[in-house]
């Protein structure tokens, strides 16, 4: 059954919506921008920040696009100085409450309010800078909480609650004491937080960021690769960020979509520190003898006494008195390599790896 | 899995069992949470631990250990005599329904709850809540398969699945969730005793000439042994080398007091690993290999999902990728293994593997294929037998419930369950290395409930010995409501309590599969 499209009129031009969808959706699918900050795609729109509001005819006030729905005949003005003027006061209240120092900040570069600071050409607030004072919240080593850099849009408290189902976050106090956390305004790390960092992938500004990242590197200096988590079966699509050959960061990215839709776990997004742990294997290590200590050697040396050995047990003793246990850890091709390796080249079926354990 | 992860957000009804979904697959349990708490899809947890999920879920069936298949029979018995199950289903895709109605008439909720504990009530409740939901998908992991009968618990599911209709539509099937990144991918590979990639048979006269053909070798149709009967062969002689890629049986397998002598039996032992291990200690030949992440290639997820690794940084030192290492040793050895790059081999991956057959690197580019995708213009496979069983019918199995092989005595009062923690993995290598996951959990930790702590005057932190007829180990006590009285259990990440010095080495006769879930234990104060 075809849907019946709303038309309504966006600056000046003709579009049509679906019933329900608010004007915010409405105008990005037509390609009209408008800035937001609380708003998160697939959680609720709660309009806490106002600064997607818009001009609509007939309406007493401005209205935040994100949470009006669409009628029929509907005529929005994202673009009229009473909204850019509210945009400001807006942005400048928040800049204003609290400690945005763009020189220290994590997210100097990737920050929403930084950016839309310089989107509305502001050159500084007209209010005094007044942060809450907050101590930092840093006793963890995974994620680092600056409430002074919080604009309480509620991102975090979403994703907690609406895309990881964590139920850890919640906002409490009120006014000018509101904050976001766990409950009884508990530090992370001793509340029923599970470190899946979803807060800190969905913050707008530097309030919530990834501990170990902290002065690794700015995010323009950071070179962003897409690849697959090692660690269980759901296969996690994630970017891994690298300085100078140094991972420094992982984050989930809703933009790859299945399997994980941008969510990842505790392991994930911060168990990755094995990469470049200074005890991984560097040389080959091999001994002669039994009672002989490990020893470096080339790799030359391992291959052919590897070669030489497996050839004459297969010769003395058969194909079938050798065995061999491919991985669940490693790829696809090499796990096909493997096994025929030991199939066309020792010639056995002894192969098997620890799916069962 | 037969169906995908997304679909169990939008189902009518989830039945996890011996799954501890949050810790183990947290991003698959935020879908099913998503699904309860947005979608109005209902929860059955089958579990003999207070796993966090039962928080979400509509009933809990707190069966004892490894008890399963009683369960699951138990519910099937309701179903079949209240008349609730997919009669046009059972009659036009399925067959031996009647053998199974005749095993499954002695379980009733009465005998079931005297087996497993499950009040019968709580056992008819479940039944008609799993009947009446229009999809139903059951997702279960290692709880269900690590038993004697692991076997026989994964096709009382399927029973289950396949008297409600549940195989081969949207938002059902039978889903074990994978605990490895690439488990699937090594069993689709064939890294397995008895099948070539894509599950052609070694001793099937097809498949044997194609693989000669393909891999122009002389190829053997006797199947293979399976990882614990190589370790017994090794102990007796019969095998003399094993060569192992990236695996650390010395704190995975079961009885690890065994498998050490087993390995220290052997002629030649190559271990190819990122870190030192456990087995590597032991190990002849140590090869450095790269990581994931300095890497090219592939891994298959729990739901068939076909998708790219890449390289992110370059391999430590020396440390090569295991794919070169294999080609070097085999190209000494006399058969010449010439690839330029990971992307080689999956080309010659996907012609000798049908259900792959349809993928390349460009088409995985963007958004990874499930198998089956036999041609370049395939989709790939959301979910598996729609409208035809692999197999033509669905075959329903008469099983009959067998206790596990250890049950608590006097002795040995308490069942040992083992498994994983959230902030841990597998046998700790990776995860042990990392600041912030050991931060949050240190130590391993024996979880107890708090009537079996008071018993035996255990308390908090307490430093405890856990003994088994196969060894005895040391962790500190964790009180919690999470283990159920009776049953305690215990994480195999810390070689230091390496907990399968405990475990029993019993395995299902077909899967192989020790039964790591059920010991019987003694625990008293250090």
């Amino acid at each position: 059954m075809e849907k019946k499209r709303i038309p309504l009129t966006i600056d000046g031009k003709n579009v049509e919506a679906n019933a329900g969808q608010t004007v915010l959706e409405c105008a990005r699918e037509n390609g009209i921008f408008i800035p937001t900050l609380c708003h998160y795609e697939k959680t609720t729109n709660v309009g806490a920040c106002r600064v997607c509001v818009v001009e609509v005819e007939n309406a007493r006030s401005l209205v935040a696009s994100c949470c009006m729905p669409v009628t029929p005949g509907m005529i929005v003005r994202t673009d009229t100085p009473a909204v850019r003027s509210a945009q400001k006061m807006i942005v400048e209240l928040l800049w204003s409450s609290g400690d945005h120092n763009c020189l220290t900040c994590e997210q100097n570069g990737a920050c929403e309010l930084q950016n839309l600071v310089y989107w509305l050409q502001i050159e500084k607030p007209r209010f005094e800078i007044e942060p809450p004072g907050y101590a930092i919240e840093d006793n963890n080593s995974m994620i680092q909480r600056d409430l002074n850099k919080c604009v309480l849009c509620g991102r975090c408290v979403r994703a907690c609650n609406e895309i990881q189902v964590n139920e850890v976050l919640d906002f409490s106090m009120r006014g000018s004491h509101a904050k976001v956390g766990p409950a009884f305004d508990a530090d992370y790390i001793n509340s029923s937080c599970v470190f899946c960092g979803e807060c800190l992938q969905v913050c707008p500004t530097g309030a919530i960021t990834f501990k170990q990242a902290k002065f690794a590197g700015r995010p323009w200096e950071l070179q962003k690769t897409r690849t697959t988590c090692t660690y269980c079966g759901v296969g996690c699509q994630m970017d891994v960020f690298v300085k100078d050959n140094k991972v420094i960061k992982v984050s989930g990215n809703r933009e790859y979509g299945k399997p994980n839709e941008g969510s990842l776990c505790v392991k994930g997004r911060f168990g990755m520190d094995f990469i470049q742990h200074p005890s991984r294997l560097k040389k080959p290590l091999m001994r002669r003898n039994k009672n002989d200590e490990l020893k470096e050697v080339s790799w030359e040396e391992a291959i052919s006494f590897i070669s030489d050995k497996l050839s004459a047990i297969k010769k003395k003793n058969g194909p079938d008195s050798i065995a061999g246990l491919a991985s669940a850890r490693c790829t696809n091709e090499e796990n096909y390599l493997f096994q025929k390796f030991m199939r066309a080249v020792i010639g056995t079926n002894n192969v098997d790896h620890c799916a069962r354990l | 899995m037969t169906n995908s992860i997304e679909e169990l957000e939008f189902t009518d009804l989830i039945l996890a069992t011996g799954t501890n979904t949050t810790e183990n697959h947290p991003v698959i349990s935020s879908f099913i949470k998503r699904g309860i708490r947005q979608q109005g899809v209902k929860l059955i947890v089958i579990d003999p631990r207070e796993i966090d999920l039962v928080k979400y879920a509509d009933i809990w069936l707190c069966q004892k250990p490894g008890t399963d298949v009683a369960v699951l029979n138990g519910l099937m018995n309701v179903i079949i005599s209240e008349n609730l199950y997919a009669k046009d289903y059972v009659a036009e895709r399925t067959e031996n329904f009647d053998a199974l109605k005749a095993a499954v008439s002695k379980y009733t909720p009465e005998y079931v709850e005297k087996i497993s504990g499950v009040p019968a009530n709580d056992l008819k409740k479940a039944a008609r809540m799993y009947a009446k939901a229009k999809s139903a998908s059951v997702v279960y992991a290692m709880g269900i398969t690590q038993h004697i009968t692991g076997t026989d618990n994964v096709k009382s599911i399927a029973n289950l699945s396949m008297l409600c209709g549940n195989i081969g539509i949207e938002g059902g099937g039978v889903n074990p969730l994978r605990g490895q990144n690439n488990v699937q991918g090594a069993c689709d590979m064939g890294g397995l005793p008895n099948v070539y990639p894509a599950y052609q048979q070694v001793a099937s006269e097809d498949a044997h000439k194609k693989f000669e053909a393909a891999w122009g070798a002389k190829l053997s149709t006797k199947p293979g042994l399976t990882l614990m009967e190589m370790m017994a062969a090794a102990g007796k002689g019969d095998i003399k080398a094993i060569y192992i890629m990236g695996e650390n049986p010395l704190l995975s397998d079961p009885d690890l007091k065994h498998v050490e002598k087993e390995l220290r039996n052997l002629d030649l032992l190559i271990v190819q690993d990122i870190f030192p291990t456990e087995t590597t200690k032991l190990a002849d030949v140590v090869l450095p290999a790269a990581s994931f992440a300095e890497k090219e290639g592939t891994f298959t997820n729990t739901e068939r999902r076909v998708q790219r690794v890449r390289k992110i940084i370059d391999a430590p030192g020396e440390a090569k990728e295991d794919w070169e290492i294999i080609s070097d040793i085999s190209t000494k050895m006399g058969y010449p293994m010439k690839y330029a790059s990971a992307k080689d081999i999956f080309d010659e991956v996907i012609k000798v593997t049908p259900s792959y057959a349809g993928m390349t690197y460009e088409r995985l580019e963007n958004e990874g294929i499930q198998w089956p995708c036999p041609t370049a213009d395939h989709p790939g496979t959301k979910f598996l037998h729609k409208d035809r069983f692999s197999r033509g019918l669905g075959l329903f199995s008469a099983i009959e419930y067998i206790p596990p092989a250890e049950w608590p005595d006097e002795k040995y009062p308490l069942f040992l369950s083992t498994g994983r923690v959230l902030y841990q993995y597998h046998t700790g290598t990776m995860t042990r290395r990392a600041v912030g996951l050991s931060e949050r959990y240190p130590e391993s930790l024996v979880e107890i409930n708090p009537v079996d702590a008071e018993k035996l005057g255990i308390s908090e932190g307490q430093l405890v010995k856990v003994t088994s007829r196969r060894g005895t180990i040391e962790a500190r006590a964790q009180i919690t409501q999470k283990s159920t009285p009776g049953t305690i259990f215990m994480n195999f990440h810390f070689a230091e309590a390496a907990v399968n010095i405990l475990t029993n080495p019993a395995l299902d006769p077909i899967g192989k599969i020790p039964e790591y879930k059920v010991c019987a234990v003694k625990l008293e104060a250090a």
